[in-house]
């Protein structure tokens, strides 16, 4: 019975959805107030509807409903609860069901917050969210429907994926959707200053703490995504430039270039074009992900039953709502640069050389991913495009971006500014990375990444305390650092501190296999490892070797460790890697097999590493996302909002009025 | 998403009953210098049975005899060149990680190039429009300090 | 009219996209078609998997086509194949070497004795050595060698009847022509 309301449930949201994608943008193309007063009851409907369906399919799972076949394929009698709550999202159907309840979160909230956004407009917002929501939802009904029955019913289901049953892996889903989903609000927005035409500078005010709280998302999900596959594969590596990860990083690019272009479409009203069609290209490169992953169009090793009905439906979805945009784009975008003028050296031409070679960066990044499927295409036979491709061309094409960073904020709107502040940042920048560099050479050697890595984070860093010290000397207490500025100046150090964690950890890292038996030790670094054996351990759900790692460090312990070769319930072996983590070094076990099959008691193969920094590059990724998040708290996107919540009618003139006083 | 999905496909492989191998594989370098071509040489090749993991990092038990075989090889003084070579003639381009450069790639390595420069020259083009169109005052603008 | 160019770009990825998905309905993704078609087979000598002290080299096998099929006891697709090797492999007309991959010798003949035996003879390689020669990378994988000793076509998976009908039994009948 649960089941079938579930679905009933989905077809419901369905109906609602349709009617909140069409009727709305219907009543404002007519100026037909009934209709657009039914954007928020729709919505709010169609949320409720795919909430309900979303917890039906918690308490399947809870209730060990096998006669659900996703529930009897990804969960068993031994899972426990929060894993089985975590198995909702755990394969294609119902991650397809979290995206568009994720969709619902956005659409309310975006309800609830923009009570002061002129009704045309919000309704054409709402409108295209509903569309969007329409789509997913024909899509999990027609050709992923989580609620589908089996029959006879299953004594004990599957399992599930054990490579998700780790606490950290089951909330990366959930945030990474939230970044992917959330560039629907940006996407909304442009299409919806692209159907009315107007208010194109207000537009870019309201949609910029949304995007940036999206990105702040995206940036936290990737961040999990990498710090899991560290944790987790027992290779110690943090990015594999994989097509399933790619997928993430395309548009997380784009949203950083998104979220430079809106400030200056907001500020200045230059830019607009652009940033109506990079709002576009974040929230189409998030479908294109979807795409990729469920198609099966490219060799990635994945769960994702790749079903030729299911690319076929997404891909015509990804046509349908791209190519349309990009038609609307091509037929109303903006024809004459508006905006104010400025000059060759400009904040503006800063923001613009950023965007640019993030854009190209995002593009390297989808062509290096797809050229395989090319290659089949041309009969250019089998091609691999693996890191050494992607990492020498991001690193060519960050390196404008990370010599412009210090720049950016000292440069005005407009114009060059204060040419001679701009000559002792100069200065200062490039002594700090000379004194960067030299203090690296003197310390790790001759070792060229290191080396780079440190003066490029002290030219980045310094550059940026450089204006955090200008502000605390000019400006009065209270007004020194508003809320957007500081997320500018955290996501910006975090660049910083990024950049110390990749270079540095990239070349200095140490990894060794080794074959060690009880009692056995193998220096690495400094780092002395006695291997103490290993014992059997079992856990809710499975049974594991689990040797014991002694670290020694001039004599005295530093860290006991305990890696894990876990054997899950139906089979799967699971890899649990052993970390203990520092601020300037990570120490990493992973257990391998005995080198004597059978013989427990014998020597073992581990593999030892020792990670200097490698912490720094979440550090860096979680500085990034704090930074969204605290740009999206700035007080001048609120203050309309309160004023326009006192006088509804008013707002949108006043909105209007502020734009053009801007 | 979804990197975690990468290591199930093997991880089932493993599970089905194949001779178990595993990455973690200690063999007998000289010295530092040795592991460490090793690593770097295996990490740039492809595993043909896992295909989204790379040699060194790969489980299955044919990534294993190619590791060791790259070993062997390493051990009768080949070069990392040779050594990729002998794998592209038995197993085709499709190991190499870091495709090489040919007729069938300059899209691929040049492509980037090629959107680079032309999306270059618009923003060149926009920046000296709305640069000619700023009078020179325009670098004072109304600011009072505050203008973020 | 650059204000199309987006549009282009996007249409131009919907069509590869759509031909990926055809693709992938007619071609197995993972398959790596071999460089040594046309190419000269390795040289081999492998020890028969009944009589270890007798060893089939490359030489021996000059001067007629023949079929090498790789296969294990320990591979599950081998399972599937098996049964149309044993319908098939006689009608081919040339004789069907088989070649035992990474396999324990015991297991493997338990495995022939239970399923039977399609092969005229067969050769063990248990390190897998030799099969790095040949690009082996999964079982089962077939090799047609002309009798010149060059590969002129590989199988990499199971055999079906209409792969043996449309890929195989075609090319035989042309080696048998450009025969002497």
């Amino acid at each position: 019975m649960i089941p079938e309301l579930g679905q009933l449930a989905l077809v419901l949201a369905l109906l609602l959805a349709l009617a909140q994608g069409v009727l709305p943008i219907l009543g404002a193309w007519r100026g037909n107030r009934a209709l657009m007063a039914l954007a928020r009851p729709a919505a709010a409907g169609q949320a409720v509807f795919v909430g309900t369906a979303f917890m039906l399919l918690v308490w399947a799972f809870l209730q060990f409903d096998f006669s659900v076949r996703y529930v009897a394929d990804n969960s068993n009698l031994a899972l426990p609860w929060y894993y089985r709550i975590a198995a909702v999202w755990g394969a294609h159907e119902g991650s397809m069901l979290l995206w568009v309840a994720i969709l619902d979160v956005w659409t309310v909230a975006l309800i609830a917050l923009s009570r002061s956004l002129p009704e045309p407009f919000l309704a054409r917002v709402v409108g295209v969210l509903g569309l969007i929501a329409a789509g997913f939802l024909a899509f999990i009904l027609f050709t992923s429907n989580p609620f589908e029955r089996l029959l006879p019913m299953p004594a004990d289901g599957g399992d599930l994926n054990p490579v998700l049953q780790d606490p950290g892996m089951t909330f990366h889903p959930p945030v990474i959707y939230m970044g992917y989903v959330g560039f629907s609000v940006a996407f909304a927005f442009a299409i919806a200053g692209l159907l009315g035409g107007e208010l194109e500078q207000a537009w870019v005010r309201w949609s910029r703490p949304w995007t940036n709280v999206a990105w702040g998302f995206l940036s936290a999900g990737i961040v999990a995504g990498s710090w899991w596959a560290y944790a987790e594969l027992g290779w110690g590596g943090w990015w594999f430039w994989d097509p399933v990860e790619n997928a993430s990083f395309m548009p997380w690019l784009v949203g950083a270039a998104l979220v430079h272009a809106q400030a200056v479409t907001e500020k200045r009203g230059s830019l607009r074009a652009w940033t109506i069609l990079l709002s576009i290209f974040a929230f189409s490169l998030s479908l294109l992900g979807t795409f990729l992953v469920r198609s099966g169009v490219l060799t990635s090793v994945h769960a994702f039953a790749s079903d030729p009905r299911r690319g076929l439906f997404i891909l015509c979805f990804l046509a349908v709502v791209v190519g349309g945009s990009l038609l609307l784009y091509a037929l109303r975008a903006p024809k004459v640069a508006g905006g104010k003028p400025f000059g060759a050296v400009s904040r503006e031409s800063a923001v613009l050389v950023g965007n640019l070679m993030l854009a190209v960066a995002a593009a390297m990044v989808l062509l290096g991913t797809l050229f395989p499927l090319v290659g089949d295409a041309l009969d250019l036979g089998k091609v691999s495009v693996g890191p050494p491709y992607f990492g020498f061309l991001f690193t060519l094409l960050m390196l404008p971006v990370v010599v412009l960073l210090p720049f950016g904020p000292f440069l005005r709107w407009g114009g060059a500014g204060d040419t001679g502040l701009l000559r002792s940042v100069l200065l200062r920048v490039a002594v700090a990375a000379v004194a960067g560099a030299v203090v690296a050479a003197f310390l790790v050697g001759g070792q060229p990444k290191a080396i780079a890595g440190t003066a490029g984070a002290a030219w980045v860093g310094v550059g940026t305390l450089l204006y955090v010290y200008k502000r605390w000397r000019e400006m009065p207490r209270g007004r020194r650092y508003p809320a957007e500025m500081a997320g500018m100046l955290l996501a910006h150090f975090g660049v910083g501190v990024f950049l110390v964690g990749v270079l540095l950890s990239e070349s200095l890292s140490v990894t060794r296999d080794v074959r060690m038996a009880p009692g056995d030790e193998q220096a690495i670094g400094a780092y002395r490892f006695r291997f103490d054996g290993v014992h059997a351990t079992r856990g809710p759900n499975w049974h594991a070797e689990q040797g014991t790692v002694t670290v020694l460090k001039d004599g005295r312990t530093v860290a006991v460790m305990h890696p894990q070769k876990r054997t899950y319930l139906r089979g799967q072996v699971q890899t649990e890697s052993a970390i203990d983590p520092g601020v300037t070094r990570d120490l990493y076990v992973a257990l391998g097999e005995p080198m004597d099959a059978g013989n427990l008691e014998g020597a073992w193969a581990l593999r030892l590493y020792e990670k200097p920094f490698v912490r720094w590059i979440w550090a860096g990724g979680l500085l990034m996302m704090l930074g969204g998040f605290a740009s999206a708290a700035d007080r001048r996107f609120r203050a309309r909002r309160t004023a326009g919540a006192a006088q509804p009618e008013a707002a949108p003139a006043a909105a209007i009025a502020r734009e053009s006083r801007a | 998403m979804h990197a975690p999905f990468r290591l199930l496909a093997c991880v089932l492989l493993l599970a089905a009953g194949l001779a178990a191998a595993q990455a973690i594989d200690p063999l007998p370098f000289r010295d530092r210098a040795e592991e460490v071509r090793f690593q770097n040489l295996t990490r740039q090749l492809r595993c043909l049975v896992c295909q989204n993991e790379n040699l060194a990092d790969s489980n299955a038990d044919l990534a294993r005899d190619l590791r060791h075989e790259v070993f062997g090889l390493m051990r009768q003084g080949k070069s990392d060149d040779e050594i990729k070579q002998y794998l592209v003639d038995r197993y085709s381009r499709f190991v190499l990680y870091d495709p090489p450069l040919d007729r069938g790639t300059v899209l691929l390595w040049f492509g980037p190039a090629l959107i680079l420069l032309a999306g270059g020259a618009v923003v060149w083009l926009t920046i000296r429009r709305r640069s000619r169109a700023a009078p020179a005052a325009a670098t004072a603008p109304t600011d009072n300090g505050d203008d973020w | 009219m650059s204000r199309l160019v987006p549009l282009f770009a996007f249409l131009l990825l919907v069509a590869l996209f759509g031909f990926g998905i055809w693709w992938n309905t007619g071609h197995d993704q993972r398959e790596v078609p071999s460089p040594l078609i046309g190419k000269p087979a390795p040289a081999y000598a492998l020890p028969h998997l009944d009589d270890p002290s007798r060893t089939l080299a490359k030489a021996d096998m000059l001067g007629k086509p023949y079929l090498l099929n790789v296969f294990a006891s320990w591979c599950v697709a081998c399972g599937d194949e098996h049964p149309v090797l044993m319908a098939e492999g006689r009608s081919l007309g040339i004789p069907l070497v088989g070649y035992d991959y990474k396999d324990d010798p015991a297991d493997a003949k338990a495995w022939l004795a239970q399923h039977g035996n399609p092969y005229d003879l067969v050769i063990a390689d248990r390190e897998g050595r030799t099969a790095i020669d040949f690009g082996v990378y999964g079982a089962p994988e077939s090799f047609l060698i002309d009798a010149r000793g060059v590969i002129r076509y590989k199988r990499i998976g199971p055999f079906t009847p209409e792969v043996i009908e449309k890929e195989l039994k075609p090319r035989i009948a042309a080696l048998r022509k450009e025969a002497p």
